[in-house]
């Protein structure tokens, strides 16, 4: 919950979190080493220098820590999960859904478990489809175009395996797919993060939210053209966001852009934990003004009900959260935990 | 007999020539960015340039464009008789390096990095993204000195010329915005509008507010791009002390190559030297993420 300088108790689902192992042990190659690695710089880059980590803690932490920092230190309500394997660069994966759902555990009602699956593992891919819907009742999956596999340097949501994969999703109420299409993290082909091919998905699978994570960055212009064209594309904020610290006026231009073009019912704010920790994301962004002269340019506004609406209320749409009994419910956990 | 002196004015050359090269995602040249990390030069002619990008994972069809382009700006010095490239810290640093050495394509150097879309094709995108991007700045600056939207759309070539624009960043603008043009064959004649679309239609008045727009987004998109980028080569090369990068900057030294004032200290190893051990300490960037 975050409180509001005047008081008002606004309602935030962190659209984009993860529980990883990323230490050396877990390590299975200088690939293993290099993704942490850069992570790390994306955190040391982008964040407020008193809320930087040590190098150890980032790479591996403990479930205490990560609940204690979206939740009680920080303004969560809810926090989406990811789950991303990259079993090539890591010996028990890097944050499988198996290890999400043993922490959610943990911490009722708080966390939402995202699946994971790779079109290329063929028939394979569907069994593990249903498995993640009868064991975790996912509601959405994180997808990584840009992953290695073997020889493989990535693939397309237009390649016809990857078509299949979200017939049945479809079919079974997975209906929320992210998808990262990002900056340089994952090894990347010739131009993974090339995001045209959202733009074919979305027209044939009516039934599915296509939440695009870092706006399609490197390539927000293109994406922004898309998403116009499609009313089921979002763009989740992860990556975007903390730029309100470093460079404000450039984040002004991009959110004047993205709330020109998509509008503030498409925006999902997502602090991408442990890269960055909530807290400070969300009391930037709820105290953040576009500055005059690009709000008149853009003839947009970042409004109070926009930032509720981009903290909670849009994921809450998507993932089917009923807010003011999920507040309530959340309310009588902590009067319980503070009672014994 | 060589000495110093002419060593430093050779070295010079060279990064002259690589401020010439520009990151294709990002329309800014290589130096400023902070990627080359060293250059060293030998009795014959050789040189040795050393460079970096922001990631281990940073696109491997972007890497090999530059680590080329690099290749030929310095091959382009007369006394250059060999240039060897080496990329370091990056997942396919071998690759790159040797297909680069031996004058390969990028699809012979690194096969599976390249289906589909050649490297030509992706150039030719990104060549259009840096011609929009400056030409936006040059119509923005065209407006603040007053012009308005019928002045802008009639521009003729001769006219934009003779502009005089008040900020050395809009004269900058103006010149590789007439360069890119010059480059395209865009505007052929001294009387050619100059304000056209990529395939070469001219802008009309009720059109320019679209057009601008459409722009804007591109700008915005490399803008925040090269942030990132900027941020993410500091934070991955910057040592322990960054007091000390401070301390470098503001002792002067300059590497006064590019004329950019991106802080990096002036590097002229000699390879005969051991350019490796010489490079390493001068690892210092004091880029700034605000620039």
């Amino acid at each position: 919950m975050f409180v509001a300088p005047n008081g008002e108790q606004v309602f935030v689902v962190d659209g984009h979190t993860h529980f990883w192992d990323g230490s050396p042990a877990n390590q299975l190659n200088i690939h293993g080493k290099q993704f942490i690695d850069c992570f790390y710089a994306y955190h040391t880059s982008l964040s407020p220098p008193e809320k930087l980590w040590p190098k150890e803690q980032f790479e591996k932490y403990s479930a205490e820590q990560m609940y204690n920092d979206l939740f009680v230190d920080g303004p969560d309500d809810m926090a989406i999960v990811q789950s991303t394997y990259l079993t090539e660069f890591y010996k028990n994966g890097f944050n499988t859904i198996d290890r999400n759902a043993e922490m959610a555990k943990r911490y009722k009602d708080r966390f939402i478990v995202n699946g994971a699956f790779d079109p290329r593992d063929g028939e394979r891919a569907l069994e593990y489809i249903h498995y993640m819907k009868e064991t975790f009742g996912i509601k959405g999956v994180k997808l990584y175009t840009a992953e290695w596999k073997g020889e493989s340097r990535g693939w397309k949501l237009t390649d016809a395996n990857a078509y299949r994969c979200l017939e049945l999703c479809q079919k079974l109420g997975i209906t929320n797919i992210h998808v990262h299409k990002g900056p340089t993290i994952i090894p990347l082909d010739k131009d993974a993060f090339d995001v045209h091919d959202v733009d074919h998905a979305a027209t044939d699978f009516q039934g599915l939210n296509f939440i695009i994570e870092h706006c399609g960055l490197p390539r927000l212009d293109d994406f922004c053209w898309i998403a116009v064209q499609e009313t089921n594309v979002y763009g989740g904020l992860a990556v975007a966001l903390p730029f309100i610290h470093s460079r404000p006026r450039y984040f002004a231009e991009v959110i004047s852009e993205l709330l020109f073009w998509l509008g503030e019912d498409k925006l999902l704010f997502g602090s991408d934990y442990a890269i960055w920790t909530p807290r400070w994301l969300v009391e930037k962004f709820w105290s953040f003004e576009i500055p005059e002269d690009i709000r008149k340019e853009h003839g947009v506004d970042l409004s109070l009900q926009a930032k509720r609406k981009i903290l909670g209320l849009n994921a809450a749409r998507l993932y089917g959260i009923d807010v003011e009994a999920q507040k309530a419910k959340l309310d009588q956990q902590v009067r319980v935990a503070a009672a014994e | 007999m060589r000495n110093n002196q002419q060593d430093d004015q050779r070295v010079s050359e060279v990064w002259a020539r690589l401020a010439l090269v520009t990151d294709p995602e990002l329309d800014e040249p290589v130096t400023e960015l902070g990627f080359v990390e060293r250059i060293a030069i030998d009795d014959a002619g050789a040189v040795d340039i050393d460079f970096r990008l922001p990631s281990f994972w940073c696109a491997a069809n972007f890497a090999f464009l530059m680590a080329d382009d690099m290749r030929r700006a310095a091959l382009a010095l007369p006394w250059v008789r060999q240039v060897r490239l080496r990329l370091e810290d990056h997942m396919v640093a071998d690759e790159i390096n040797r297909g680069v050495a031996l004058g390969l394509s990028f699809q012979e150097a690194l096969r599976e990095f390249a289906p589909g879309e050649s490297l030509e094709e992706l150039r030719e995108t990104f060549r259009r993204k840096a011609f929009q991007r400056r030409q936006e700045a040059v119509i923005l600056a065209l407006k603040d000195a007053g012009y308005d939207d019928q002045a802008i759309t009639d521009m003729d070539l001769k006219w934009l010329d003779r502009v005089t624009l008040g900020s050395a960043d809009a004269a900058r603008h103006k010149r590789r915005y007439l360069e890119i043009l010059a480059e395209r064959g865009l505007a052929a004649h001294a009387e050619s509008r100059v304000f056209v679309t990529w395939a070469g239609q001219p802008i009309e008045r009720l059109e320019l507010a679209a057009h601008l727009r459409k722009l804007r987004g591109v700008r915005i998109n490399m803008e925040f791009n090269s942030a990132l980028c900027r941020g993410l080569l500091d934070a991955r090369y910057r040592q322990g002390d960054a007091g000390a990068g401070q301390a470098a900057a503001a002792d002067g030294g300059h590497c006064g190559g590019c004329g950019a004032s991106c802080g990096k200290p002036r590097v002229t190893a000699r390879s005969e030297q051991g350019g490796v051990a010489a490079s390493s300490v001068e690892r210092i960037e004091t880029l700034p993420l605000d620039a």
